[in-house]
């Protein structure tokens, strides 16, 4: 009785045993594996809540400690040394905008130049091309207060001999985060295809020509993030502030190029928080508030930049 | 004797073959009054171009005619696309390249000591294999040569007439200000033939203008070629046979050298004649071959 009506239960029979074959294969993952997934996974994710704790810590307590001296009177006042309840960042505040100033209309000109000059014009085949560039590497790795006594010895004393004057830290921050813009800016150059310089070099177009035209326009978006991410450093550091004159107790508003010396928000922010008196701690809390909400707000503005504007190739 | 005849054998079909690929390919409308003189934008006498000392292209001799299409054919790493970018000394960007020999412009020494490379691209311009686009609206990258020349009056006017030249003026002219990124590959390459031709160049060299193209962009831009050449001398390489038996009067075809050892390797100008009889009747067995499909 060979026939297609007994073929058929013998082929379901095996259609089924292979379908069971295959969903078997499909569902056994080996348990070590599930279990080394898991593990993993977890590890990785405690590693971000660790980065995040630091940060939500520190949010909290500013904010715990803090949040009672938050007022206008913050960046009105003057400090005081026996009144916290008057006492504020006014000086501090103006200084620190003065400083950071000074720091972009150095940075910008010569950060952007010596990243045109290595990434456009430097033969990078020359031993001391590469020299500088391994330097510019190391130098943004160099601790902070190395800048200030560089700054004491070459600006406020030394060849240039200004004294303890705002533009002097102005400058000392600018030469600490100028290796941060050299490799920012040298990044979003080199993201500029090369099909776009010899398109515009074979249009006739000078070498000035196409780097004003088309590689700066195309890189401005990475420059800038670059930029503002080296500012926001500039403002937070301390350290080189101390060695160059950054006066703790500072009453009046600085300006640039006077001798009477001058403060920055982190500095003052130190005054307060060293002092035995409750009250100024809480007013040092309520600085930290301000210097956070301010360096977020341009690290996310430079990050928001960077989505908006950069060029996809 | 019989390994001799039944060669020559093949030789004849393959010739036949090619001979009848050619006559569906070639359009002899286009083609210019053969016999007449003309005259030479270029002439090379035995070029060489080396990349750090290494030879890449050796010996080159060849005139190339003005509102001509002149194509250089071969296999990969014969050296045409590297030729090709001495003509407007693109070369000059590249560290360590030299070129030597003689290589005349209108018959003036275009590596001479007075000739400024800048000035050399303007009056040749150069379409480049995968479409470059500035990363600006369709308009600026028209106006972008124009502009750095100083010619700003009439601007609109120059911009308007180069894309309907490029023939893609209906495509865009509603959208001038929007990003050439948003065009397709075909209409990118068109800008960029439009953008080269904005700045009114003598010849214009295009470096395999195609090869990322579909069939439908390609064919736009071979009829192109062939109106373009009215004004222009166009100088082309390509990959593709067809396309230089349909667009160009005249190919050049390069090989690949070995010396004895085969430790270097260079392109050597096998054959330069009228696109029909390299097509149809080469004079060199190597040509033969190639364009038969034989090898390559």
């Amino acid at each position: 009785m060979e026939g297609p009506g007994a073929a058929m239960p013998r082929n379901r029979l095996a259609v089924a045993g292979a379908r069971a074959t295959t969903q078997a294969m499909l569902r056994n993952q080996p348990r070590g594996d599930v279990i080394r997934n898991a593990v993993f996974a977890g590890l990785l994710l405690l590693a971000v809540l660790i980065a995040l704790a630091g940060l939500l810590a520190l949010l909290i307590q500013a904010f715990a400690k803090g949040s009672s001296a938050l007022s206008l009177d913050l960046f009105t006042n003057p400090p005081s040394t026996a009144f916290p309840e008057r006492a504020g960042f006014r000086p501090a505040i103006i200084g620190s905008l003065e400083l950071i100033a000074g720091v972009i209309l150095f940075v910008i000109p010569v950060g952007i130049g010596a990243a045109l000059y290595l990434e456009e014009y430097a033969d990078s085949t020359k031993w001391w091309n590469r020299l500088v560039e391994v330097n510019i590497q190391n130098l943004a790795a160099v601790p902070s207060i190395i800048y200030g006594i560089l700054g004491l010895a070459f600006i406020v004393r030394g060849p240039l001999d200004l004294g303890f004057i705002l533009a002097a830290g102005s400058l000392t921050l600018a030469l600490l985060v100028l290796p941060m813009v050299i490799i920012a800016s040298r990044e979003a150059i080199r993201a500029v295809p090369d099909s776009i310089r010899q398109g515009s070099l074979a249009l006739g177009a000078t070498q000035w020509q196409t780097i004003r035209r088309q590689i700066l326009p195309a890189s401005i978006p990475g420059i800038a993030t670059g930029v503002i991410l080296a500012v926001s450093r500039a403002l937070g550091e301390t350290a080189p502030l101390l060695l160059v004159g950054a006066t703790v107790f500072v009453t009046f508003d600085p300006t640039p190029f006077s001798p009477d010396g001058y403060s920055a928000m982190p500095v003052q922010i130190f005054n307060y928080a060293v002092r035995p008196q409750e009250d100024f701690q809480a007013l040092a809390a309520a600085g930290i508030i301000v210097m956070l909400v301010v360096l977020l707000a341009m690290n996310s503005f430079a990050i928001w930049l960077r989505n908006r504007y950069e060029q996809r190739w | 004797m019989a390994t001799d005849e039944s060669r020559a054998e093949t030789g004849r079909e393959a010739r036949e073959a090619a001979a009848e690929r050619a006559a569906i390919a070639v359009r002899p409308e286009f083609r210019s009054p053969s016999g007449g003189k003309k005259e030479k934008v270029f002439e090379l006498n035995g070029v060489d171009v080396l990349y750090s000392g290494v030879t890449a292209v050796k010996g080159i001799s060849l005139d190339i005619q003005r509102k001509d299409v002149t194509a250089m054919i071969g296999p990969s790493g014969c050296g045409k696309s590297t030729l090709l970018r001495c003509f407007n000394r693109m070369n000059d960007l590249i560290p360590g390249a030299e070129v030597r020999g003689e290589l005349l412009y209108h018959g003036e020494d275009l590596y001479g000591p007075n000739v400024d490379p800048v000035q050399v691209r303007k009056l040749i311009g150069m379409v480049f294999q995968k479409p470059n686009p500035f990363p600006k609206s369709i308009y600026d990258n028209v106006a972008f040569g124009p502009r750095i020349l100083g010619n700003k009056e009439g601007l609109e006017e120059t911009v308007e007439r180069a894309l309907r030249r490029a023939a893609l003026w209906d495509e865009v002219k509603d959208r001038l200000d929007d990003n050439a990124f948003g065009l397709s590959g075909g209409q990118q390459q068109r800008l960029c033939i439009a953008r080269c031709i904005a700045v009114e160049p003598d010849t214009i060299l295009m470096d395999e203008p195609c090869s990322a193209l579909d069939p439908i962009s390609t064919g736009k831009i071979e009829d192109l070629m062939i109106e373009l050449k009215e004004e222009f001398s166009i100088v082309i390489v390509t990959h593709n046979m067809q396309q230089a038996a349909r667009v160009s009067d005249r190919t050049a075809f390069l090989m690949v050298e070995l010396d004895a050892d085969e430790q270097n390797r260079w392109g050597r100008l096998v054959e330069y004649d009228e696109t029909e009889k390299i097509f149809t009747n080469p004079a060199d067995k190597r040509t033969e071959d190639y364009v038969s499909g034989k090898v390559g």
